[in-house]
C-alpha cells in the first residue's frame, strides 16, 4: 500500500516534470526540471530495489550531466526565446502524429503482453541476505566484464573527442 | 499492488514525452535533455524487468546506459558549442547544410 502511493507519487511527479522540461522557454529552467525530474527516478529505482542505481542516478545524471547542461547554457549566453518560436511548426504534425500512435502502440503491448521468461536466482529474500549493490557488482565484474571494459574504453573516446571537437584550432 | 505494467506504462509516457520534446522543439540543447528523457524511461523499464524477472541483466545494463548517455551528452554538447561558435545559432533548422 505505501509502495502504491510512492510510486504514484515518484510516478506523477516525474512525468509533471518531465512535461516542465519541454515546455519551458528557458533553458535555465528546462535544466532544473530536468533535476527534478532525474530525482524522481532514482526515487523509483529504490522502489525497484536498487539503491547502487539511484545513486548512481543522482551522482552522473544530477551531478554531471545536468551540470555540463548548465556550463554549456552560460557559455553560449542564449536569450530568451519569444513565444511564438519555441515550437518547430514543421514537424508538428509528425508529432502530432507520431506520439499517440506510440503511447497506444507500447501501451497495448505492456497491458495485454505476457512475460513467459521464467524467474531468476535473484529474489527479494536473496538480496535481502545478500546485498543488491553487492551480488550487481559480482554479475558487473564477472559475466559482464568484456562489456564494461568496452563501455569505459567508450567513455574514455567521447572524453578526447569532446576535448578536441571544442579545442581552438587554426594558429599555424 | 505495483506490477511490472504499471512500471511499463509509466516508461511509456516518460518515453513520448522525450519523443515529443526532439520533435517540437528548436532549441538543440532542449533536444539533447529531451534525449535524456529517453534515456531515463529506458532506464526506468530495464530496472522494473530486473526487478519483477528477477535477474540481474536488467540493472547491469542500466549501468552501460548511464556510461553512454553521458558520453553521447559530452559529445552532443562538444559539437553544439563548435556549431554555435562558427554560425551563432541554437536552433535546429538553421543547420541544414548536410541536406542539400
Amino acid at each position: 500500500m505505501v509502495e502504491a502511493i510512492a510510486f504514484y507519487v515518484f510516478g506523477g511527479l516525474s512525468v509533471l516534470t518531465a512535461l516542465l522540461v519541454i515546455f519551458q522557454r528557458d533553458p535555465v529552467r528546462s535544466a532544473i526540471y530536468l533535476v527534478a525530474c532525474f530525482i524522481q527516478v532514482a526515487a523509483l529505482f529504490v522502489l525497484l530495489r536498487s539503491p547502487f542505481l539511484a545513486a548512481v542516478q543522482v551522482f552522473v545524471y544530477v551531478g554531471a550531466v545536468v551540470v555540463l547542461f548548465l556550463f554549456v547554457i552560460m557559455v553560449l549566453e542564449l536569450k530568451k526565446e519569444r513565444f511564438s518560436e519555441y515550437i518547430h511548426r514543421g514537424q508538428r504534425p509528425w508529432a502530432l502524429f507520431i506520439i499517440p500512435a506510440l503511447i497506444g502502440e507500447v501501451g497495448y503491448l505492456a497491458v495485454k503482453g505476457k512475460s513467459k521468461a521464467s524467474l531468476g536466482p535473484y529474489s527479494e529474500e536473496f538480496l535481502v541476505k545478500q546485498g543488491s549493490t553487492e551480488s550487481l557488482g559480482k554479475v558487473l565484474f564477472t559475466k559482464y566484464i568484456f562489456p564494461f571494459e568496452v563501455v569505459s574504453l567508450l567513455l574514455l573516446v567521447a572524453l578526447m573527442g569532446a576535448i578536441i571537437l571544442t579545442m581552438k584550432r587554426g594558429k599555424e | 499492488m505495483i506490477t511490472l505494467y504499471h512500471y511499463l506504462v509509466l516508461s511509456c509516457i516518460l518515453f513520448a514525452i522525450g519523443v515529443a520534446g526532439v520533435l517540437l522543439r528548436r532549441n538543440i540543447l532542449i533536444v539533447l535533455m529531451s534525449l535524456e528523457l529517453v534515456f531515463n524511461s529506458v532506464n526506468i523499464s530495464l530496472a522494473a524487468f530486473s526487478h519483477f524477472l528477477q535477474s540481474m541483466a536488467g540493472k547491469v545494463f542500466v549501468v552501460f546506459t548511464i556510461t553512454v548517455a553521458a558520453a553521447e551528452v559530452a559529445v552532443g554538447l562538444a559539437i553544439l558549442v563548435v556549431i554555435f561558435r562558427q554560425k551563432k545559432t541554437v536552433y535546429v533548422e538553421d543547420l541544414s547544410e548536410m541536406r542539400h
